[in-house]
């Protein structure tokens, strides 16, 4: 259902909408139950002439059974629902995958996110690093790390299209991980308050195809890095 | 004699020791700070619809002033108004009165509190005008950004926010133990555990819980205040300190707290369906068992609100499961309040329609907190408007709906007047379908991925839509409409206040004691103090000639294992 | 203004006294709030290493005095109460004022700690281990204090031999006060 409203554009996005419509589902039929009991009641037992309320105290073991039944089949789609949620959590949060391609390094201060994305090496921390404010460039289908570290507050990194949130806290680098599976150009929300411009740290997100990033990074690798590494690999 | 009639008056009004009185005060103080609260909500929900205008009657919204304005929307409308009017205020009223004694165990102490409170409250009110404004970090204040003026621009603001909530805290806790102790041991004769009103029993739980959960929230309320006016470094990570630990104090308390204003609420609700169902309550002991439940279950979940902030992620599959686990005595509380309306004899009066309506739109509220409770879904969920909409499907039913079904049951012996039954109806049509209005969008737009606490969604362009613009609207035609509304009801409390015809002690033919006071009760409640001989929901007895069985009427107890039911035994009639 | 004992405080209807059940409920709603803070206090204090060597800075011995002190008031406190049953209000009178007593000894010791620690260096600033520590004794010397003022009250009354059920109430405070140091104390300075 989320997808009607927002593209999916990682591999995990699929498995949160999925937990969410199987979730929906669920509790729409428990829900519609409840109410059109509820519903049904109000209209049958309205007040009428000559018809007097029953006498139930609720504690008789053949009225008990309408309210323990439904207690236990609660308790059976807890389960599943219990099941469902752990699954896709463990996937995206608890566990990190064994072959990442790239790591990105995410900063977040009062009020913009810096991305220091790893150059034609590959490598992040390393002189060719490509720095840019609010703008994180992906490349499709290339499974990431991502290293979350805030200057001052708390922020929280969240891409919807991803399906993606983690809050920042300062001290601490938090490492997750995300693929992107659809070239195209996203919002990023900081979804922690963070003061008065919590509001205006918008930041995009573009993911393109790996011809489409290699461009982009031969373009923006800082000339001096660009300098440097010709040097390297030209003794 | 003018001095003297003047004392009259301050000790009638101010320095009263009546319960009455003091939850009166409690009551319009709450009303009063609504009223802020709705303001502001009124001036936000401007801004989001039509970002950049000059709202009527405040001017243009700053990103500054945005987050203050939301800040203290969730702050007053959860500490200022919802507690003080469903526990303080409904408690004052009704502890004393149902379960029959003359006031409070100690009623200075309630005075107290009652000051306490409205210092709390006014030091919130003065923080709004200070240099910059009111504090601005959320409700939830977490540090940082709570703890250093240099992040969150408000270094008056701030402290005082957290003091004006600390005082909150401090009158709620000696109201509390006045409560608790009240109930325990003020009850009139006959009446036992089982025989005193649900909404005592909620009542009292909720400050029970309040009281078990706020204390870890009280010393780490200290720690950030150290931390804003001394230098501490409790919450900075810079200086050793954890920013975490704040999350984790204040969410041990904050889920109590939701079940803390819920309980009330739901035992307001229970004694309306019964007395206008003519039903007996289906498992009375089966709603306190599943409140026992879910008191308890609610000190093991805090940390769902902080599935995505850092914490060890498999904690996070612990609180997935106990999470859930409390849907349990949630959904057997909905059952059980359903299944009293089953074979009742039903009027619709504005009560009951506040009543039913609770129950619809907080089942609502109930069930899209299972996607929230979910770790996975949660994490595409948090804090987006999704959860906006959620809690307030569920707080707008407790702190409204249970408000004013409170209000227009227990009007007449509060006032000794009637409410207009008509006038009562539009403004509850008036409100539910604006409500629903206000917030289904709200879910659509949270679906679509919007962040919470972003004044203004120009900045965003994927959320910049003109389909999301229209949403945006909707919502807040809506609030217009339903605040128009509440005019209607202000225009029927005074007008009913005016009105020269007195209301019967005892409108509704309902068993409970406080019917049998005069309304409104004079100071002490009765010239002598009532007795009881069965529970509060015997109600259509078939032994009974009419269809309610009064607790304080000499008799015997149909609930009691020797009773003999007269058409069994011809010789006791 | 004229102010009437309502019938309420008189009943009893769980058999309980309500001003004990009153006090249990405040050491309830105490318990939590000192329970917070050393719960946070644990959790640091378990993820760092160094604190210990800062804990090694406390005064033990002034720390194990102090201890002392509280036990012995809460003797008196209990030996207070014994009197108040037996109507003895001058005995219950000199008892209270016994406890009071070392109550301010306890705060005097509290005093030269704290003048001896800043003198030192080791403000509240320092860390955050010290943060905790002026925080948490405190706080707790703040509950001696307001225990010692209602003592004193309590004991005009108890003098006139007026409201001889507040000595009860006021002994369960002070021992909860009492427990609280004898956590904080093996917390603070024994813990290594």
């Amino acid at each position: 259902m989320i997808e009607a409203y927002l593209e999916r554009a990682s591999t995990y996005a699929g498995d949160i909408d999925i937990l969410f419509s199987g979730v929906f589902w669920i509790v729409a039929v428990w829900f519609v139950a409840a109410e059109g009991v509820l519903f049904y009641f109000c209209f049958r037992y309205r007040k009428q002439e000559g018809v007097a309320a029953k006498y139930v105290t609720g504690e008789e073991k053949s009225y008990k059974k309408f309210i323990s039944v439904p207690h236990y089949l609660i308790l059976v789609f807890d389960i599943f629902i219990i099941a469902g949620a752990i699954l896709v959590w463990y996937n995206i949060k608890q566990r990190l995958p064994e072959n990442p391609d790239l790591t990105v390094g995410i900063i977040s201060q009062q009020w913009a996110w810096t991305f220091i994305h790893p150059g034609a090496d590959g490598e992040l921390h390393t002189a060719d690093d490509i720095k840019t404010i609010d703008e994180l460039h992906l490349m499709e289908n290339t499974t990431y790390l991502y290293e979350l570290e805030s200057l001052d507050v708390l922020h929280s990194f969240s891409v919807p299209v991803f399906r993606l949130k983690q809050d920042a806290i300062p001290g601490r680098k938090i490492v997750g991980w995300f693929t992107p599976t659809k070239t195209g150009e996203w919002d990023i929300q900081c979804t922690e308050i963070c003061g008065i411009g919590h509001g205006l740290m918008p930041a995009r997100v573009h993911i393109r195809s790996a011809y489409d990033h290699e461009q982009w990074l031969e373009e923006n690798t800082p000339a001096e890095a660009g300098q440097a590494l010709a040097a390297a690999s030209n003794p | 004699m003018s001095h003297a009639h003047k004392m009259s008056f301050w000790e009638k009004y101010v320095f009263s020791t009546d319960h009455k009185m003091i939850g009166l005060q409690y009551m319009f103080t709450g009303i009063a700070m609504a009223i802020i609260g709705g303001f502001f909500v009124y001036v936000f929900r401007m801004q989001l619809a039509f970002p950049g205008i000059s709202v009527p009657g405040y001017g243009e919204v700053t990103p500054l002033a945005y987050n203050s304005l939301v800040t203290n929307h969730g702050t007053i409308m959860i500490f200022w108004f919802a507690m003080p009017v469903l526990i303080a205020a409904f408690g004052n009223i009704l502890i004393p009165l149902m379960i029959g004694c003359d006031d409070m165990v100690f009623p200075r102490i309630n005075r107290l509190s009652y000051q306490i409170f409205l210092l709390s409250a006014l030091v919130l009110v003065a923080s709004f005008f200070v240099p910059n404004g009111g504090f601005g970090g959320a409700w939830t204040a977490y540090p940082p950004l709570s703890a250093e003026a240099a992040y969150n621009a408000t270094p008056l603001g701030a402290p005082m926010w957290l003091i004006a909530v600390a005082l909150e805290f401090v009158a709620f806790l000696l109201g509390g133990i006045n409560f608790i102790t009240t109930m325990m041991n003020a009850r009139a004769k006959g009446m036992t555990m089982y025989k005193i009103p649900i909404v005592l029993w909620l009542i009292v739980i909720a400050s029970i819980l309040f009281m078990l959960s706020v204390g870890p929230l009280i010393a780490g309320a200290v720690m950030l205040l150290f931390d804003q006016l001394l230098g501490t470094h409790f919450y900075n990570p810079g200086g050793g300190g954890d920013p975490l630990l704040w999350q984790h104090l204040f969410w041990f308390f904050g889920h109590p707290e939701v079940y803390v204003v819920l309980l009330p609420a739901m035992g307001i609700v229970a004694d309306i369906m019964a007395v206008f169902a003519r039903k007996k309550l289906f498992g009375y002991r089966t709603i306190l068992y599943s409140v026992f439940a879910t008191g308890i279950l609610s000190f093991v979940v805090w940390a769902h609100h902080q599935f995505i902030a850092g914490i060890d992620p498999r904690m996070a599959n612990l609180f997935t499961v106990t999470t859930l686990l409390i849907s349990i005595p949630i959904a057997e509380l909905c059952f059980v309040y359903i299944a009293t309306l089953y074979g009742g004899s039903i009027t619709f009066n504005t009560p009951m329609l506040w009543a039913i309506s609770f129950m619809v739109e907080f089942l609502i509220g109930g069930v899209t907190g299972i996607f929230l409770g979910a770790s996975g879904a949660d994490i595409y969920f948090h804090d987006t408007y999704f959860v906006v909409a959620h809690f307030h499907y569920t707080f707008v039913p407790i702190a409204i709906i249970g408000f004013y079904a409170g209000i227009t049951y227990w009007f007449p012996k509060i006032f000794g007047k009637m409410l207009d039954d008509k006038l009562g109806r539009i403004h509850f049509w008036g409100t539910i379908i604006p409500f629903n209005f206000i917030f289904i969008p709200l879910f659509v737009l949270g679906t679509a991925g919007q962040h919470r606490r972003i004044f203004n969604y120009e900045y965003f362009q994927d959320l910049a839509l003109a389909e999301f613009y229209n949403l945006r609207v909707i919502a807040t035609v809506s609030l217009l409409v339903m605040i128009a509304f509440q005019f209607v009801f202000v225009y029927n409390f005074v007008k009913s206040l005016r009105k020269k015809e007195k209301a019967p002690k005892n409108p509704w033919n309902a068993n409970t004691l406080e019917w049998t006071a005069d309304s409104p009760p004079p100071h002490g409640n009765w010239p002598e103090l009532p007795v009881v001989y069965r529970g509060p929901y015997e109600y259509s007895h078939p032994d009974r000639e009419s269809d309610w069985w009064p607790q304080h009427e000499p008799g015997p107890d149909p609930a009691d294992p020797d009773y003999q039911s007269p058409s069994q035994n011809p010789q006791t009639t | 203004m004229a102010f009437q004992v309502p019938i309420a405080t008189s009943r009893s209807s769980t058999g309980i006294p309500t001003s004990r059940l009153a006090v249990w409920w405040v050491l309830a709603s105490e318990i939590v709030i000192f329970g917070g803070l050393i719960m946070s206090y644990l959790m640091f204090r378990l993820h760092h290493e160094s604190w210990s060597y800062e804990a090694a800075k406390t005064d033990p011995w002034a720390g194990g005095f102090n201890t002392f002190v509280l036990l012995t008031s809460s003797l008196f406190v209990v030996l207070a109460h014994h009197a108040a049953e037996n109507n003895d209000t001058k005995k219950s009178f000199r008892y209270i004022w016994y406890t009071i007593g070392g109550g301010g000894v306890f705060m005097m010791v509290k005093i030269y700690e704290y003048s001896s620690k800043i003198m030192h260096d080791y403000t509240m600033f320092k860390s955050v281990f010290w943060s905790f520590y002026y925080t948490a004794t405190g706080l707790h010397g703040f509950h001696v204090l307001c225990g010692m003022v209602i003592m004193a009250i309590i004991a005009q009354d108890v003098k006139k031999g007026k409201n001889l059920h507040r000595v009860e109430a006021i002994g369960i405070y002070w021992h909860f006060v009492d427990v609280i140091w004898i956590f904080l104390f093996p917390l603070l300075y024994i813990a290594k």
